[in-house]
Parts: structure tokens; sequence; C-alpha cells
């Protein structure tokens, strides 16, 4: 154990829900100390009770049906769990700190930042309102956001998300707590953003001294922020101990399974056997390249989507959303093609715009139809070829009907003849499912299963285009790495071609031939896997693949250079539009923006 | 590291069983039943003719006779059986509080589901028509309607209907612009479902909670603008009993007679609160996710 004074202990505590059914445990036993100045780690996945741990030490355990019924916390040697809710109130936020995963929701949306600030250091000092505005000014000087006084007046909506959730830790940090507990505080976040926020909590605990509890579902973020690491399953402390030798050498199978799960980059600059390996592969698909260049499956050729913002008294476009401006590019049949790029780039918007649920200009081409001139039976068969997979299972599946009608509706919306009863049960056994499954309803079953359900509804027509927009994004990693191998074996068993959209470079790394990587609406390099991850020309690509946090806790990071200002924005006054970047080619098939 | 096992379960009954497995929802239904009953059955049941002024109707000073005794239920200013003109008037308030209302539910919902998914310029027609019949004085309205056609129970049906649709056109519109914006509508249409499905599909089962309480809503309101409408003489013309009429006729003897407004107000609330408790249930019923906690 460290020699200086544990700040905070938890001594077997167990949290239960009661139910009509009795007492159900969400978190049994779990007992860990530590030391100020130190971070700790809680990792697990959804459902493992790390979420209901902290709120037990903050006392917000959801009254009354949750509660904590053995155990005790233990703060600076004083006892909490017993502790009546006035004393606690004046604990929290003074002395323990908590800061959400979602700043946007953990913000008052009618208040301005100045004002919240200043209300939550009040309630805890009996200071002027001047003194607490001076003190809410420096903890937004302390968390580095620029204009720290313009931000004081401003409103949560008027702020990025990383920047709002810069707010939170200044409002947490404001009365400089011993003890902030962080609650998958960049999860919301773009990679970018989530590195810069990482890099000013770990800076931040250096000069302060206070002790960081951070959960997490991300092995990355642990391994780049954690000294200790309690990794837990469904309420039981699986196993617990330093950081590196969790990573180096874990005992327990489950720690074992979680950290293989995680999706890794390559390590290319050790090695540089994938590019002789990828020569290999290269000559080999040179055959099938010239065969399929003459057929892709979808090519999109300066594809345009602006929104437009009315405003003022005849209601005019004022101005235009540009969220994708000037975007070609072709997919081949089979192939995984990926487009990268953080929230606002337009990724999302030419998903849609594929399957027509936003209105474009230009070329975009599916199976030899271009969209734009098809009228509605046209549009309808065109659906059969191309299917989209949503981010978010739950919201994509009606929740009043069957998981068998969902899987049937596509067959009964195009009129196929058959069984659809059998053809629903052969596709439940495809995705990993049973057929009996066919007559339950989505909200029983768990997140992979239902992004399964969506797989099957996607093939039930055998399209020859798949979109996977930020499919896995909402999922465990276990359960991720088991959808993304199941994704990978529908490429292989029915050559479809996949459009796969995400934020993760991690993922794409793993799954993706080919890589376009977006910004603001605009593709600012293209290429094979092995050419834009092994030889990163724009300085954006490699940005992004620097920010991601990598699960190997020896490796110290090279020190990135910090993003000066906010992204820019994609809104422009009517009849102006960006500059349109020139692509130069680096090399066979990649290509980058020129600046 | 596996999925989160599914729990087995015995295959689910029907919506109906189950509905009949909820006590309150029974007697909701047996409520309806009776009111009903007495509707059609009202010359058998009715102790008197609903018409009648009858000579022992009236106590010697002249006022109304209390509950008990010849008349279950009292008698009104005039000396007529309550009891039979509240069995007799059950069939103008089912019409109104039933017909009426559920016209008034199927146009408000058709606008509001049209307006809400559609948008654009046919939601906003739609919509702004609502609003300029929300700001007419729907009495007003009424009154005018009343007046070109012939009263009649029928016409007074309709302008109930024409004139209280309007509620639940902006409830609706309000609930269907957000749920078309949710992903499973744009999966519906990635699939290539028409309109008509996403609507009546996809959208409608949503929206059954909030049609229910608005129905159960519009019972009692409907009731008593008929009575507003009698009153005003364009409704349904007396002697014919309504459950409002017999309350508006009364309402100034409430003190001295307070059986004459308290008898047919019960029976107002009684067939709302039977809707409700069976339109709750139904609610529950129909919603998968509910399952298993009935």
């Amino acid at each position: 154990m460290t020699p200086t004074p544990d700040i905070l202990r938890v001594d077997a505590l167990s949290v239960s829900v009661r139910t009509e059914t009795g007492l159900h445990p969400l978190v049994s036993d779990l007992s860990f100390r530590f030391a100020p100045g130190e971070t700790l780690a809680i990792a697990g996945e959804s459902g493992s009770g790390k979420s209901i741990t902290s709120l037990a030490i903050m006392g917000l355990l959801p009254p009354p049906a949750v509660r904590v019924t053995s155990g005790a916390v233990i703060l600076d040697g004083r006892e909490l769990t017993s502790l009546p809710e006035d004393q606690m109130r004046a604990i929290r936020g003074d002395r323990i700190a908590m800061i959400f995963q979602e700043p946007m929701t953990s913000l008052n949306p009618v208040l301005t930042i100045g004002r919240q600030l200043t209300e939550a250091i009040r309630a805890h000092q009996p200071i002027s309102r001047a003194q607490a505005r001076a003190m809410a000014l420096d903890a937004l000087t302390a968390v580095r956001l620029s204009q720290p006084e313009r931000r004081l007046g401003q409103y949560p909506h008027e702020l990025s998300g990383g920047m709002r959730q810069r707010v939170m830790i200044a409002m947490a940090l404001a009365l400089k707590p011993q003890v902030l507990i962080a609650d998958e505080p960049t999860t919301a976040l773009d990679v970018t953003v989530q590195r810069e926020v990482l890099d000013l909590l770990r800076d931040l605990q250096r000069d302060t001294g206070m002790a960081i509890i951070l959960i997490t579902h991300d092995m990355g973020v642990v391994a780049e922020m954690a000294d200790r690491v309690i990794v837990m399953r469904a309420g039981r402390v699986v196993e617990q101990g330093d950081v590196r030798q969790i990573f180096a050498a874990p005992t327990a199978q489950y720690t074992r399974d979680l950290l293989a799960a995680v999706p890794r980059m390559r390590d290319r600059a050790a090695t540089g056997s994938e590019n002789a390996s990828f020569e290999i592969t290269e000559q080999n698909q040179i055959h099938d390249i010239r065969f399929t260049r003459e057929h892709p499956i979808a090519r999109l050729e300066n594809v345009v989507v602006r929104f437009p913002l009315r405003s003022g008294l005849l209601n005019r476009t004022t101005h235009n959303v540009h969220a994708v401006e000037g975007v070609s590019l072709t997919i081949n049949p089979g192939e995984t093609f990926a487009l990268v790029g953080e929230s606002g780039c337009g990724k999302s918007t030419i998903a849609k715009a594929l399957v027509g649920l936003v209105p474009h200009q230009g070329l975009i081409e599916v199976d030899g139809q271009k969209l734009g001139s098809l009228d509605a039976t046209g549009r309808k068969s065109l659906t059969r070829s191309v299917q989209i997979i949503f981010q978010d299972p739950m919201a994509a599946l009606d929740p009043r009907m069957t998981v068998g009608g969902l899987i049937a509706e596509p067959l009964v919306i195009h009129a196929i003849p058959g069984d659809h009863k059998a053809r629903v049960a052969d596709l439940l056994s495809r995705v990993g499912l049973q057929p009996d499954h066919a007559d339950r309803y989505p909200h029983e079953f768990s997140g992979g299963q239902r992004q399964r359900i969506c797989i099957a509804r996607a093939l039930a027509l055998n399209p020859k285009l798949l979109i996977a927009d930020e499919s896995v994004s909402a999922l465990d990693v276990s359960v991720q790495a088991r959808v993304l191998a199941l994704l990978g074996d529908l490429k292989t068993e029915f050559g479809i071609a996949t459009l796969f959209i995400s934020h993760d470079m991690a993922v794409v790394d793993t799954i993706a031939d080919r890589v376009a990587v977006m910004f603001l609406g605009q593709i600012v390099e293209t290429g094979n896997r092995a050419q834009v991850f092994g030889n990163p020309q724009h300085p954006y690509t490699r940005r992004l693949i620097a920010a991601v946090p990598v699960p190997d806790p020896t490796r110290t990071r090279p020190e990135t250079v910090r993003l000066a200002g906010e992204i820019p924005s994609p809104v422009h006054p009517a009849g102006q539009a960006p500059d349109r970047v020139i692509m130069r080619e680096v090399s066979d098939g990649h290509l980058v923006a020129q600046d | 590291m596996t999925d989160i096992a599914v729990p087995d379960r015995a295959l689910p009954p029907g919506p109906l069983a189950r509905l009949m497995r909820r006590k309150l929802a029974v007697f909701g239904l047996l409520l309806i039943a009776l009111v009903v009953g007495g509707a059609i059955f009202a010359p058998l049941i009715a102790p008197f003719d609903p018409f009648q002024q009858n000579f022992d109707g009236l106590t010697i000073e002249g006022a109304p006779m209390p509950p008990g005794g010849a008349y279950p239920l009292g008698t009104d200013l005039l000396g007529r059986d309550l009891l039979s003109r509240i069995l007799y008037g059950a069939r103008t308030s089912l019409i109104i509080g039933v017909l009426a209302n559920g016209m008034a539910l199927l146009i408000g919902t058709l606008v509001g589901i049209t307006a809400g998914y559609f948008r654009g310029w046919v939601g906003s027609i739609l919509m702004r028509f609502t609003d300029l019949m929300m700001a007419f004085p729907a009495l007003l309205l009424a009154i005018c309607l009343a007046a070109i056609f012939t009263p009649s129970l029928w016409i007074v049906a309709m302008v109930i209907a024409l004139v209280n649709w309007v509620q639940t056109a902006r409830v609706i519109y309000t609930e269907t612009t957000s749920l078309a914006e949710r992903d499973f509508i744009a999966a519906e249409r990635t699939l290539g479902a028409g309109t008509g499905r996403i609507l009546f599909r996809h959208i409608l089962p949503h929206l059954v909670p909030t049609i229910i309480v608005w129905g159960t809503l519009g019972i009692s309101t409907t009731v008593l603008l008929e009575a507003t409408l009698s009153y005003l003489g364009v409704g349904v013309q007396p002697p014919t009993p309504s459950w409002g009429n017999i309350i508006f006729e009364n309402q100034t003897y409430f003190q001295a007679a307070p059986w004459l407004v308290f008898f047919p107000g019960a029976a107002i609330l009684m067939l709302a609160l039977a809707f409700n408790l069976v339109g709750d249930a139904l609610r529950d019923v129909l919603d998968p996710t509910l399952r298993g906690s009935d």
C-alpha cells in the first residue's frame, strides 16, 4: 500500500435494488482504497455496476428502490453512507465532485454558464456574487477554455460538446475537491476532443493533487490515465491491481477476453511488415479491381448536401449548412469502404443521401441506377440493393412489433413470395440468434442482440450494399468485436459490400479495405487501409490517428499539438460555398487534399 | 462475455385475454354494458314514461319529490320520473359522448397525423386551419351550424364532432412530428415502406395512449357541450331528455333538490370513468414493453 493516508476507502460495499421479487444485488462486496493524486479506473461493460458504484459514493442512488445494503464509504475518516442528506449535500460538490457522460444534459439549458458556475460555488461557500464570479472565471481559465470572460455570459447550446465538458470539469473543480469522480467523461466526445479532455484532466490532477475515480468502458482510456484498475463484471470485482500488471499479465479470464476484444490500431512503425504483406494481397486484388471497376456497386460524384437555414419575415434561406460538399467515391462489390471523421463532418449525411433519406445534388449511382432520377417504384426497388444499419438498434426497431414481424417487414413491403416464417428463422440463426426469438419484442434483448436483429432485417432482401452508420459505436467492446466478426463473415459469405461509417480509427483499422477521411463535408484523404494508416499524409488524418487512446500503459504517447481553436463551422451565408479541396495523388489510389 | 440471455417465457396470451385478466378493465366494461343496456332497453325497464308529468310527482307545495318511494331517484320540477329520464337520456348522451366524440377523435387524429408526418405546406395549411378553429368560439360555430340545419340529435352530434377535434389534432400533430424523427421510422423508409404503412402500422400504434386520454376526456366535455347547445335552444329539443340538459334544467334548484343534478352528473362520471378504465387497460395491454407486469 502507499505510504500516504487514504483519501477514500470503500469497504465491502453492496448496493441492491428492491423489486417485486426481492432484493437484487447491483454491486456486491466492493472494496478499494486510494490516495491523493492517484487515479483509479473502474472498468467494465454495461451492467457491471460501475456507475452505480459512483452514485453510491456520491450518495445519489435513486431512492427508494436502490440503496446501500452493507459496507461503508469512508472519505478522510468520515463514513458517508449513513450521513443524513443535508450533511451529504455539503460534501457533494465541495469534497467530492462528479462529471457525467453527457455534458449537454448535465447543464441547465436556460441558465448562462456563469450563473450555473457561481451558483454551484455559492451553494458551498458564503461569498459574494462578485467573488464567486472571480472564482468561476479562474476555473474556466484553468480548464483552458478560450475567451473565458465571454463564456460566462453564454448559454450551454452556444458551446460545442468539448467546451461543455470543460465547463462541467470547471464546475466540478471550482471548489477544489479532494476526489473527482469522472463517469465516462469522454465517451460522448470526438477522439481529438477526448484527447484534449484527458490531457486536461491529467494536468489538473498534477497541479491540484486530487484523486480521480475514472469510470469507463474504454480500455484505451484506462491504459492512458489510470494508476490502478478495478475490472468489474455484473456487480463484482473481477480483478484489481496496478495498471501495468493488469494489461501485461491479466489473471482473470474475463479481463483477458475484454482486452482481446479491444480494437487496436496495427503497430506499423515497429515492423513495417504490413506493407510487405499488403503488396501481396494487392497483387491478388488487382485482377478483382480491374474487373469490378467497371461495375461499382455505388458511385458518388461531386455529391453536395445542403440544409437551408431560414429566417426573417419572408422565411427566406439566409444561410446553408454545407453538410456534404463535393464528395466523390466509389464502392466496389464485396469491399468494406470506411468513412471516418468526427461528429458533424457529414459522414452520416452521405449514408442518408445514399438511402434517399435526404435530398442531394450531384450524382449518386447505386447498382447502375441514378438515385435522383428514380420514381417512387424505382426508389422502392432500389431499397432492395441498399440497406442501412443505424447506430442505436433500440431506436431503429419499432418497439411495438415482434422481432419476427420486424424482420419480415421488408419481405411484406416488397411482397416477396415464399414462407416468411422460415426466412425469418433462417435469418435469425444466420446472425446468431434463436429462431424462436421471433415472437419476442426488441426490449427483451440486449444491445448486441438488437443490433443483430437490425442486421437480420437488413439482410432479408439480400442487399448488395450494407451501410453501417456507427453501427457498433454504442456497443460494449466484447459485443462490438462479435458484431464486427459477423459483418466480416457476411462479407466473405455473401460478397456484400459495406460502407462502414465510424469515428473510431481503431475499429476502422481492423475491418476496412479502403478508407476515406472526412473533414467539414469534404474528403481530405482516401486510399486503401495500408496507405491511409501506414502513411497518413493529411494533418487531420494524422491528428485523428494520434488521438486514439492506445490500450498499452507502457507506451509513452508523443506530445501532440493542441488544437488552437474550435473546428470551423459548416454554415455559410446563402450564395457562398466553402472552398473545395483539390486532391493530389500520392501513390496509386492514395489521394490527399492539398493545403 | 456472452450476450445477456433472453429468459424463457410461455407464449403470451392474446390482447383480449390479457384485458380480461385486469379487474378494473372488466369493471369498466360492465359499466359500459350497463349504460348501453339501459339506453337500448329503456322502454322495457323505465318505470314511467319520461315525458309524463305525474300528478303524484310533486309535493303538495309543488316541489319535486326526493328519491325513494315510487320514484327511485325522485322527480323533477315538472313531476317527471328522474330514473326514466336518465335511462332515456342515456340514448342521447351515448350518441354524443361516444359517437360524436369518436368522430371528433378520428378527425383530429387524421388531421394531426397527416400534418405531423408531411409537415411542409400540407402541414402548414392543416395546422393553421386548426389554429383558426381553436381561436373561433366553438359555441358560436355550433350555434351557426345548428341554425343552418334543422336541429336534431344527429345534427348536434355532427356539430360537436366538427367543433371538438381541434385539441386532439394539435396534440397528435406534436407527437407525430417527434415520432417521425425517430430512427425506426427512418429505418422503415429505407426498407421501402409506403406512407400509408408508416403512418398506420408504425406511427398510429404509438399514438394510442394519447388518443385514449383525449377520448376519455372528450366524453364528459361533449356530453356537457350538448347540454349547452340544448340550453341555447339549438341542441336536442326538450322534452327529449339528455344527461346534460337534465343538469341544465335543474341547476338553479341545486340546493333545494340536489338529486336532480347529482344523479345525471353521476351518470356522466360513470360513463367517463368506465371508458377511462377500459382505455387505460387497453393502452397497457397493447404496449409490449409492459408485458408481464400485469
